[in-house]
Parts: C-alpha cells; sequence; structure tokens
C-alpha cells in the first residue's frame, strides 16, 4: 500500500471536526507548498540535478532551515538511485515520506504528541516562548480544551512585566470559566508560582497553566529568572513541571532553532506549542527542530478561535500540507 | 546582537578575500557561494539571495575590481553597497503632515508588538521631536490590548484616546483624528489589532480606517525573527493598503535579521524605526548604511557618538572637563558620570558599536551586569559629603559603615576605591597630555 494511501486511511478514520479544522487552518500553508511541489513535478519529465535544485529552494522557502534541506535531498538522492527513480510523479511519495521520517526519527506516536497529565494528581504546565509567540492566547485555549474535557483547571498570570498582560490572561479565564492566580503588576514571577501551587494544591485541581512574560532567548538575566520560577515549582511539587511548552510562532524563522536550543538549556522544554500555522507561513522550521533537537510539536494553534488548539500529528501535518497533491 | 551570525559568517568570508592582490571569476564564486548560504540560513528571502548574489557577482568581477589597487578591499566595498541598498540606501524620516496631525497608521501580524511599537514611538516623538502625541487604542479584538495600551500611556505621560472594547475601530479612528484636532496634537498613532494579511474581512476594516482617517503613514510592524514567509506578509499588507514604512521589533534578540533584508527589497517601502529593547525608550531610527557596516563587522561608531549627544548634557561635560583638568573630580562627579553613561542604553549594545569589537576576545560576548553599577552607586550613595569630596579620610570603620549602608561588603568598597584612585591618577596623566585625548578610560564595573 502505497503511503499515501495509508495517510488518507488515517485521515478518513479520525474525527471530521478535527480532520477540518487542520484542513481549514492549514489551507493556505497547503496551497503554497504542495502547489509548488506539484508544479514542479508536472514540469520536470524526469528526475535530475535541476529539479532537486528548485525542490531545495521550495523547502528552504518554507522555513525548512538549510542544514535540513540539504540532508533531506541527499536523502531524496540516495533513495531516488536505489527505487531508480525515472518519474517526478513517483517523488510525490518519496518526498512525503521522507518528511514524516525527519519527524518521527526513532519516537513512538504517543510520545511524539500527548501531554504529559498527571492522572488523580496535580499537573503543572509552565509555558515560555519570546515576546509576542501567543502564550497567554494558547493558555486560554487549551484551559478551555482541558475544561472541556472535564479536568478542573488555574491559570497562573507569571507574566507581570508587559503592560496589560495580567488584564489579558483575566479576560480568557473569565471567557472559559477559570480562576486566575495573579499579583500585582511588576511582582516577581517565582513569587506568583509559589501563590498559584498552593492554590491549586488546596483547591484540589487537575491542571495549573503558567503563563510567563516574553522573553528574548539571548537576555542571560531574564532567562534565569526563568530557572528561577522553573526551581520554584519543582521545590514546590517534585516532578513538577510536568510540562515545559516552548510556544513558537509559525512564522519564525531559524531563529527558533536558537530559541528551541537556549530555552530548553534553561528550563529543560518537553514540546512544542505551534502557533499561527493559519496564515500563509508553513512552519517547517518544526522539521528542523526535531532533526536537530529532538523536541517533539504537542499542540498546534489554527486558528483565533476558542477551540482552534489542536494536538498535533505528524502524519496529519504532512498529509494537510499535501492534502491536494492526493486529491488531485 | 542581531545580525551577529549573519555577520561572523560573511566576515569569516571576507577576511578570506581581503588581502588578495588578484580577484578571479573562481574566486567571486566560491565566495558567493559562502555568502549565500550565510543570506539564506540567515532566512533571507531566498529570491532577493538570488538577485543580491547576482548583482554583487557582476560588479565583483567587473571593470572596478580588475582595475583596483586592491581588489580584495573593493568586493568588500561592493558587498557593502549592495547590502546598503538592500536595506533602502538613506535614511528615512517618519513624515510631517502639512497640517497637523500627521496620522499614522500601525499595522502587523499578531505578536509583531504592534503596541509595545505605538507606545515607544509616541516617546520618541515627544522626547527626540518634541511632538506633542496622541495615543489611540483601536484594538479591540485582543483582550486587554486597549489596556495594554493605557498603561503604555500612563507610563509615559501620553494621553490615550479609546472608546472601549464594543466600538467599532474605524469609528474610533474617526473621532480620535476629530478630538486630536480640537486638541492640536501633533500626531496620531492609531494601533490596530493583529490580523493575517489573508483574512479578508480585517484587512477590509484596516482599508475602511485608511479611507476615513487618511494617514500619512502606515507603518507595518515585522517581528526581525519572521522567516520566508516575511515577504509575503509585507507583499500582501503593501498591496491591500499600500504601506509607506516598516518598523522592525525585537531586533535585540539574537536573530540574523534577513527580514530586513527581504522586505526592503521587495516591496519598495523603508525600513524607518527598529526596536532594540523592551524598554520605553529603546525604538532608535533605522541606518541602511549603518546596519550593513555593523553587520560586516565594521561598527557603528556614529550611532554612538549620538547617543552620547542625545543623552550627555553638554554644560556637565564641560563642567567635567575642567574638573578632570584641575584634578578636582570627586566621586560625587563620578556618580554624575555614571547616571549618564546608563542614560545611554546597555551597555553590551553600545560595546557592539565599536568598530573590531566582535573580534576581541571576551569582549564579543560581553554581558554587563546593571546591578553591578546600581551597586557602586549605592556604595557612592552610602558615603557622607565629606568622604566623598575627600575618599582619602575613609578608614576601615567608615568602610564597614558604608558596606553595611549600601547592602555590599568591604572587599567591594574598597575595590571601587581603588579604582577610583587609579582613575584619577589616569586622569592627571591625561591632563598632561595633549588636549582631549580620553585613552584607557576604565569604568569600575567592566
Amino acid at each position: 500500500m502505497g503511503f499515501f494511501q495509508k495517510l488518507k486511511e488515517k485521515w478518513t478514520k479520525q474525527a471530521d471536526a478535527v480532520t477540518e479544522k487542520f484542513k481549514e487552518g492549514l489551507s493556505k500553508t497547503r496551497n503554497s507548498l504542495a502547489g509548488k511541489v506539484n508544479d514542479l513535478i508536472a514540469r520536470y519529465r524526469k528526475v535530475d540535478e535541476e529539479f532537486f535544485e528548485e525542490l531545495e529552494e521550495i523547502l528552504i522557502a518554507a522555513d525548512v532551515g538549510v542544514t535540513t534541506v540539504m540532508e533531506l535531498v541527499d536523502e531524496l538522492k540516495m533513495e531516488v538511485k536505489r527505487r531508480n527513480i525515472q518519474d517526478p510523479a513517483q517523488m510525490r511519495d518519496v518526498i512525503a515520506e521522507k518528511l514524516v521520517d525527519i519527524y518521527r526519527a526513532g519516537a513512538d506516536d504517543k510520545e511524539l504528541s500527548a501531554l504529559n497529565i498527571q492522572e488523580g494528581g496535580l499537573t503543572v504546565i509552565l509555558f515560555v516562548g519570546v515576546n509576542g509567540v501567543g502564550k497567554t492566547t494558547t493558555i486560554g485555549k487549551l484551559a478551555h480544551k482541558l475544561k472541556s474535557e472535564g479536568k478542573s483547571v488555574l491559570l497562573a498570570a507569571g507574566d507581570t512585566f508587559r503592560a496589560g498582560a495580567i488584564e489579558q490572561l483575566e479576560a480568557w479565564g473569565e471567557r472559559v470559566g477559570v480562576d486566575v492566580i495573579k499579583q500585582a503588576a511588576g511582582s516577581d514571577p517565582a513569587a506568583v508560582m509559589y501563590d498559584a501551587i498552593q492554590a491549586a494544591k488546596a483547591r484540589g485541581v487537575d491542571v495549573l497553566l503558567c503563563d510567563t512574560a516574553g522573553r528574548l532567548q539571548n537576555k542571560v538575566n531574564l532567562m534565569k529568572e526563568l530557572e528561577k520560577v522553573k526551581r520554584v515549582i519543582s521545590r514546590e511539587i517534585p516532578g513538577a513541571p510536568h510540562e515545559v511548552l516552548l510556544v513558537l510562532d509559525a512564522t519564525t524563522g531559524q531563529n527558533a532553532m536558537s530559541q528551541a536550543k537556549l530555552f530548553k538549556e534553561a528550563t529543560d522544554v518537553t514540546g512544542i506549542v505551534l502557533t499561527k500555522l493559519d496564515g500563509t507561513a508553513k512552519g517547517g522550521i518544526v522539521l528542523a527542530i526535531r532533526n536537530e533537537m529532538a523536541i517533539p510539536v504537542k499542540l498546534v494553534g489554527l486558528g483565533e478561535k476558542m477551540d482552534d488548539l489542536q494536538v498535533f500529528d505528524p502524519e496529519q501535518y504532512v498529509y494537510g500540507l499535501f492534502a491536494d497533491l492526493l486529491e488531485s | 546582537m542581531a545580525f551577529e551570525g549573519l555577520s561572523e559568517r560573511l566576515q569569516q568570508v571576507m577576511n578570506r578575500i581581503r588581502g588578495k592582490g588578484k580577484v578571479t571569476e573562481a574566486d567571486v564564486k566560491e565566495m558567493m557561494r559562502e555568502v549565500r548560504l550565510a543570506l539564506l540560513e540567515a532566512d533571507v528571502n531566498f529570491k532577493v539571495v538570488k538577485d543580491f548574489i547576482k548583482r554583487v557577482s557582476e560588479r565583483a568581477v567587473g571593470q572596478e575590481v580588475m582595475k583596483s589597487l586592491t581588489p580584495g578591499q573593493q568586493v568588500i566595498k561592493i558587498v557593502k553597497e549592495e547590502l546598503t541598498a538592500l536595506m533602502g540606501g538613506e535614511q528615512s524620516q517618519i513624515a510631517v503632515a502639512k497640517r497637523p496631525p500627521t496620522v499614522v497608521m500601525m499595522v502587523g501580524l499578531q505578536g509583531a508588538g504592534k503596541t509595545t511599537t505605538t507606545g515607544k514611538l509616541a516617546n520618541l516623538l515627544r522626547k527626540r521631536h518634541n511632538r506633542k502625541p496622541l495615543l489611540v487604542a483601536a484594538d479591540v479584538y485582543r483582550p486587554a490590548a486597549i489596556k495594554q495600551l493605557e498603561t503604555l500611556g500612563k507610563q509615559l505621560n501620553v494621553p490615550v484616546f479609546s472608546l472601549g472594547e464594543h466600538a467599532n475601530p474605524v469609528e474610533i479612528a474617526k473621532q480620535a483624528l476629530e478630538r486630536a484636532k480640537e486638541e492640536h496634537y501633533d500626531y496620531v498613532l492609531i494601533d490596530t489589532a493583529g490580523r493575517l494579511h489573508i483574512d479578508e474581512a480585517l484587512m477590509d476594516e484596516l482599508k475602511e480606517m485608511k479611507e476615513a482617517v487618511k494617514p500619512d503613514e502606515i507603518f507595518l510592524v515585522v517581528d526581525a525573527m519572521t522567516g520566508q514567509d516575511a515577504v509575503n506578509v509585507a507583499q500582501s499588507f503593501h498591496e491591500q493598503l499600500g504601506i509607506t514604512g516598516v518598523i522592525l521589533t525585537k531586533l535585540d534578540g539574537d536573530t540574523r535579521g534577513g527580514a530586513a533584508l527581504s522586505i526592503r527589497a521587495v516591496t519598495g517601502a523603508p525600513i524607518k524605526f527598529a526596536g532594540m529593547g523592551e524598554k520605553l525608550d529603546a525604538l532608535e531610527p533605522f541606518h541602511p548604511e549603518r546596519m550593513a557596516s555593523r553587520i560586516l563587522g565594521m561598527g557603528d561608531v556614529l550611532t554612538l557618538i549620538e547617543k552620547a549627544q542625545a543623552a550627555v548634557d553638554e554644560e556637565k561635560a564641560k563642567e567635567l572637563e575642567q574638573k578632570m583638568r584641575t584634578a578636582t573630580f570627586t566621586l560625587d562627579d563620578f556618580l554624575d558620570q555614571l547616571g549618564q553613561v546608563r542614560k545611554l542604553g546597555p551597555l553590551d549594545e553600545l560595546i557592539k558599536m565599536l568598530p573590531g569589537a566582535n573580534k576581541i576576545k571576551g569582549l564579543a560576548n560581553i554581558q554587563v551586569d546593571e546591578k553591578q553599577i546600581a551597586r557602586v552607586e549605592a556604595i557612592i550613595r552610602s558615603m557622607t559629603k565629606e568622604e566623598k569630596m575627600h575618599p582619602e579620610i575613609i578608614n576601615g570603620s567608615r568602610k564597614r559603615r558604608i558596606a553595611k549602608g549600601s547592602g555590599t561588603t568591604v572587599q567591594e568598597v574598597n575595590r571601587l576605591l581603588k579604582q577610583f584612585d587609579d582613575m584619577k591618577k589616569m586622569m592627571k596623566m591625561m591632563t598632561n597630555m595633549p588636549k582631549g585625548k580620553k585613552k584607557g578610560f576604565r569604568f569600575p564595573f567592566m
């Protein structure tokens, strides 16, 4: 059975609503990437050096990153030799297969996308990232998602720096119907976390979502502050935070690598939330991050609405990118 | 700093060609391959890279290099010129309407930093241009966006116009303009909600707003870390709204800044300002030439001098010079001077503007601890008037008192006194030197 057949089967088995969300959210992305690959395949009679060069450009334009693209193209070339592929049309399967391969490299599905939720105890999830990636919004959406799954949720307003950040989280709290633990603007974020944990314990909630101020990863002092926040959480609850999610903007380019690296050093990031994937950006950088850093994407933001946060499925992602290829 | 990665790679390539007495076509070709990779890795749009490489290659193997006595240098000059051209050549100013107020619309994707930048721009207009700005809160979608602008307005002491979050943004803009005319504001800065360039309904709203308030400037606010998609976003905003300028944000990160190099080339709209930090005065006019020079590791002394001019009080500087000459420089003067230096901005940013700073080991990655400076200030402030005038009277018990008062240790007090002493000695030496040379001047916190 061809790779795409398998994908398609998996796809159709998924709940329709989720599938539609993915397709809708990725439609812009899909149009350009799939369109370009399709166009490329249509224009070439045979798979040669030029074909690969153009493919290289298409992938670089998707922010996949030079190193990963070079590796990928090298592997594709070997594959072409091995299978003796002449017809560009056969390349569709091979390209998609390799993309998923890069992503999966040695990990099973569960590990890849499920959030580490403690059954019957308190789960603490810490959100980190640079400014403006959508941390607060993601927390709001995740709170909604968890709540609709029947979990009790509490939010910690750890962004005490940016003007209006606490109010923004409070607005989400109101909208979703969960409480927010906060202190005055400008107070120590670690102290807010301490308070929030005490409150979470006292109320016996299932999940505590901790917001932090956006910070550029090269600001050493701010990264130290983040380390302290994490330390306070671990001290109060051994084993916590159970997830440290790095929120990444899908429009970010190669700098995302630096973000992943430095945030991982400071807080031992366990997963990525890829936001704003409903634009024209392709978020190709997640492939590079997975390839070079081995951090899985756990959630994706596909729109502005409250329920536009989805669990990431690499196959769905690749399928989403190539759906047009398949259906045409 | 931004561009660092790009800068490093380009400099490696440049160093190889610098001293060459003869530059062959093969040399150029090899060099351009490296440059291409460096630019691609820096997120410069691949189409822009292609063009850039083509232009530089053509010029580099042409007459101007072959005839030159120092072909290596000539190639570097070409790269710098083309890099400058790529970013827009001349620096461009913010528009001034013939009849005030000048209306400025801030647009962009979510999370680019529009609200913060709007606040920073108001601050810059007031402080450096001596103008009276009005902030307009037209982001009615993102929770607490209005509150954010209001908080910024309060911090900056700039009025904010808002009709709450249930009003129509176009209506808000219209009424704000009326208000600005009545109350004689010079600038109206409209903060709009972040939106995707493909969101037709929201883009239409911006078009309507443009029609209603006829802005003199439409600034597209772009995150400097944006990848290849930056050009699509910019192009789309440009086609639909006709942007007049770009403001790059988060340029104080370690991004290689490809967006900065691509956007101008694709839209033709100049980059007018760049956000360089979290503080509200961290918005700088963008100088393409200086930026090119920074990318190629040639430093940016001009900006440094301008910063000093803006921050340092001329009178005080003269007074200080006099004191240095007569060696009556006291710890009080020193405290004063520290304050002035701090006004220039974060020290690590300043250091990076020095030519060749990135080549000096230990200086490139220096992280100046601003708290250390605060500690020095605390120590001096814990001294009595007499101690500040005549530090030589500070004995053991005085030192203990000072350390206690400033929350430091006797060792730290000692270190400061020693450094101050050294400094004075050096000043004495300098006054014997020909006028005005201040070489080897060291601050006690570096």
